[in-house]
C-alpha cells in the first residue's frame, strides 16, 4: 500500500452562505499525477487554494504526509493561474523563478549563488534559459506559464499543486509541460492539476478526481474515468454530447 | 529673489535650507513608498489616508489645546491608521469593491475633519488660527525639528526596506503564492501600509491633505516608465520625489506668494509628463517611432522577399534582373530600392538589379526567427 500524500477531511468552503465546496473528503496516494476535473464553478481552484491555506475554509482539515499542512509547507509547491498576477510587474524571468527559493530561505535572508544556480537549472528544465533576463511582460503566455512552472520546480517539493497550467498555451508548451509533470511523477512526486480538457485526461493522468461542489469520485483513471462519473459531474450525457 | 539667487542662498540661509531639506526628504520617502502603492494598484489608498488624517489633527488640537506639530501629527497618524483599517475591513468583510471603500472613508473622514475645523474656528481661543494650513500645507512652517523627524523616519523606513526587500517584492508580485511559502503576508502587508501612512502624515504639514496623494503617486508613475527593475524604480522614484521637492521649493521661494505644496506637486507632474513622452522603453514618442520604423522595415522586407523569390529560381543568386519587373510588385518604390542598396542587400547597375549574398541571407532568415 502506497503512502498517503494528501488527506482532506470534511472540507467545506462558502462565499456568502453559498457553499462552493461541500464536505470534501479526499485522499491522494503518493506518486500519482492527478487531474481535478469538473464544470466551471465546481470549486476546482477553490479546492487547491483551501488546501494551501490561501482561502480559509469554514470547516475541515488538511494533512500532508499525516501532519497538519501548516507544518509541512516546505513539502508543497504551488503554480497559480497565470492570470492571477500582474505581468507588467518590473522584474525578470530569473527573478520570478528565484522567488521559489524564498520559502526555504525564510525571513530576511537573501538568495545567494546556490539559489541562483538552482533557479537557472529550473529555467533550463522548462526551456526558458535564453529568456532569463527578459522582462516578464515581454514573454508570451506559454513562456509565462513555463516561468511559473520553473518557480515551483525550484522549490524542490514533494507535492505540486497546479491551477490550470495548460490554459491558453500552445501545443508545444502543453507537451513540454506534461513531459515535466510526468518526469516529476517518475521521481516519486505527487502532482495535482486543475484540468479542463477531458479528452486528454486518460493520456496525461493516472489519477482523477471528479468535483462539482461535492466530490463525485476519485481514483485511478482506468477505473473511474467513465461515462457514469462524467454524467454525474457535468450533468449531461458526456459521450452523447461529444459525439453530436 | 530669482531662482539663481535661491540656489546661492540655499546653503547659507538657515530657513531656506531647512525647508529645502525637508521637502527633499519628504519627496524621497514618498517616492519610495509610493512605488509600492502604485505596484499594488492601491494608488487611491494614499488619497484616502491623507484625507482620513484630518479629523485626527483637529481632535488632537481640541484635546490638547496646543498646536505642537508633533502632537497634531500623532493625531493624524492615529486617525489615518483607523481609516486604513476600516478600508481594509470593508474590503475583506463586506463585498464592496475597494474603490467604493476608499471613496467612502475618504469623504466621511474629510467631512468630519472639516466639521471639526469649523467648530474649532468658532471657539474663543486665540490659539486656533492656522490649523487650516494642513489642508494645503505650508512648507514655510517647517523647522529643524520637523526635518529631523522626517530624516529619522526615512532612515528607519530605508532599513526596513532593505531588511524585508525580498518579502516586499514577492508580496507585491504574488500575494497568494507568498502565503503558500509560509510567510505571514498580513504582517508584510501591515508593515508596508504602516510606512505609507507614516509618510503621508509627515507630508501633511508641507503638502497638505488634499494634494498628498500626488506626492506618493507622481514620482512612482514617472519612475516606472524608465526601468523594468523594481530596485531601480524605487531609487528613481525617490530621486524624482526629492528633485520635485527641491525645485518646487525653489520656484515657490523665488516667486512671491506661490504656495509650496501645489508647486511641488506640479513639478512632480512635469516629471510624469516628461517620462510618459520621452522614456525610451514605454514612452509614447519612442513607441510611435518604433511603429514607423517597423512599417518602413516591413516595406523593405516585402520587396526583398519578392526579389528573393525571383532570385532563388536562378543558379546564380546575383543574376541581374530588370528593375521593371519589380513594378509588378505592389508597394515597390525607387526609395526603397535605394535604401536596400544602402543596406548592401542589392546591387544596382543601370536598369538592372541583382541580389547580393548579404541580401540573399537576409531574405532567407527573414521569417525564420521565432
Amino acid at each position: 500500500m502506497k503512502k498517503i500524500a494528501i488527506r482532506v477531511d470534511d472540507l467545506t468552503v462558502a462565499y456568502n452562505y453559498k457553499p462552493v465546496l461541500w464536505d470534501i473528503d479526499l485522499t491522494v496516494p503518493e506518486g500519482v499525477l492527478m487531474a481535478i476535473v469538473g464544470p466551471n464553478g465546481a470549486g476546482k481552484s477553490t479546492l487547491i487554494k483551501s488546501i494551501l491555506g490561501i482561502i480559509d475554509p469554514i470547516a475541515g482539515s488538511v494533512s500532508i504526509y499525516d501532519k497538519p499542512y501548516s507544518k509541512q509547507r516546505k513539502l508543497v509547491a504551488y503554480v497559480p493561474q497565470k492570470g492571477s498576477v500582474d505581468w507588467d510587474f518590473p522584474t525578470t524571468a530569473l527573478d520570478v523563478v528565484m522567488m521559489g527559493t524564498y520559502g526555504k530561505l525564510g525571513w530576511i535572508k537573501r538568495p545567494g549563488q546556490k539559489e541562483k544556480k538552482a533557479s537557472l537549472e529550473a529555467l533550463e528544465k522548462v526551456g526558458m534559459l535564453p529568456f532569463k533576463h527578459r522582462q516578464i511582460s515581454q514573454l508570451s503566455g506559454g513562456q509565462q506559464q513555463r516561468v511559473f512552472l520553473a518557480r515551483a520546480l525550484v522549490q524542490n517539493a514533494s507535492i505540486y499543486f497546479m491551477d490550470e497550467p495548460f490554459q491558453g498555451v500552445d501545443a508545444t508548451t502543453e507537451i513540454a509541460i506534461i513531459n515535466i509533470l510526468k518526469e516529476l511523477r517518475k521521481a516519486g512526486k505527487t502532482v495535482i492539476v486543475v484540468h479542463h480538457d477531458l479528452q486528454t485526461v486518460p493520456e496525461y493522468f493516472d489519477w482523477v478526481t471528479f468535483l462539482n461542489v461535492k466530490k463525485i469520485a476519485t481514483g485511478p483513471v482506468k477505473d473511474i474515468f467513465n461515462d457514469d462519473n462524467l454524467t454525474k459531474t457535468y450533468g449531461i450525457n458526456y459521450k452523447v454530447a461529444v459525439n453530436q | 529673489m530669482d531662482i539663481k539667487e535661491y540656489f546661492s542662498l540655499v546653503f547659507s540661509d538657515y530657513t531656506l535650507r531647512t525647508i529645502t531639506l525637508g521637502t527633499a526628504i519628504l519627496g524621497a520617502i514618498c517616492g519610495m513608498l509610493g512605488s509600492f502603492a502604485v505596484l499594488r494598484k492601491q494608488s487611491l489608498l494614499g488619497d484616502a489616508i491623507s484625507h482620513a488624517a484630518l479629523p485626527g489633527i483637529a481632535l488632537a488640537f481640541i484635546i490638547t489645546g496646543t498646536k505642537d506639530t508633533n502632537l497634531l501629527l500623532i493625531g493624524a497618524l492615529v486617525s489615518g491608521l483607523i481609516g486604513t483599517f476600516w478600508i481594509r475591513g470593508m474590503i475583506t468583510k463586506t463585498h464592496l469593491k475597494s474603490d467604493t471603500a476608499l471613496g467612502l472613508i475618504l469623504s466621511l473622514f474629510f467631512g468630519f475633519g472639516m466639521l471639526l475645523l469649523t467648530y474649532i474656528q468658532k471657539q474663543p481661543n486665540a490659539n486656533q488660527a492656522g490649523l487650516d494650513k494642513y489642508l494645503f500645507g505650508q512648507a514655510a512652517t517647517l523647522i529643524e525639528k520637523d526635518v529631523t523627524l522626517m530624516a529619522i523616519v526615512t532612515g528607519i523606513c530605508l532599513v526596513v526596506l532593505l531588511l524585508f526587500w525580498k518579502e516586499f517584492k514577492i508580496l507585491l508580485f504574488d500575494a497568494d503564492y507568498t502565503k503558500t511559502l509560509g510567510f505571514n503576508t498580513r504582517f508584510i502587508d501591515i508593515l508596508i501600509t504602516f510606512f505609507i501612512v507614516l509618510a503621508i502624515v509627515l507630508g501633511l504639514q508641507t503638502v497638505g491633505v488634499v494634494l498628498m496623494s500626488a506626492m506618493l503617486l507622481a514620482p512612482a508613475a514617472a519612475a516606472r516608465q524608465w526601468t523594468n527593475k523594481l530596485s531601480v524604480m524605487i531609487v528613481l522614484a525617490a530621486i524624482f520625489g526629492a528633485f520635485s521637492g527641491v525645485f518646487g521649493t525653489a520656484i515657490s521661494a523665488s516667486q512671491n506668494n506661490l504656495s509650496t505644496g501645489p508647486v511641488i506637486v506640479l513639478v512632480a507632474a512635469v516629471f510624469v509628463l516628461f517620462s510618459f513622452i520621452f522614456s525610451p522603453g514605454r514612452g509614447i514618442l519612442f513607441k510611435q517611432i518604433r511603429f514607423w520604423q517597423n512599417r518602413r522595415d516591413l516595406k523593405l522586407q516585402k520587396t526583398l522577399q519578392f526579389m528573393f523569390d525571383i532570385a532563388k529560381t536562378h543558379e546564380d543568386i546575383s543574376h541581374p534582373h530588370a528593375i521593371k519587373i519589380l513594378n509588378n510588385f505592389q508597394g515597390f518604390t525607387k526609395g526603397s530600392l535605394k535604401k536596400m542598396e544602402e543596406k548592401n542587400w542589392v546591387a544596382l547597375q543601370g536598369q538592372k538589379w541583382s541580389l547580393t549574398q548579404d541580401g540573399y541571407n537576409a531574405a532567407k532568415n527573414l521569417y525564420t526567427q521565432e
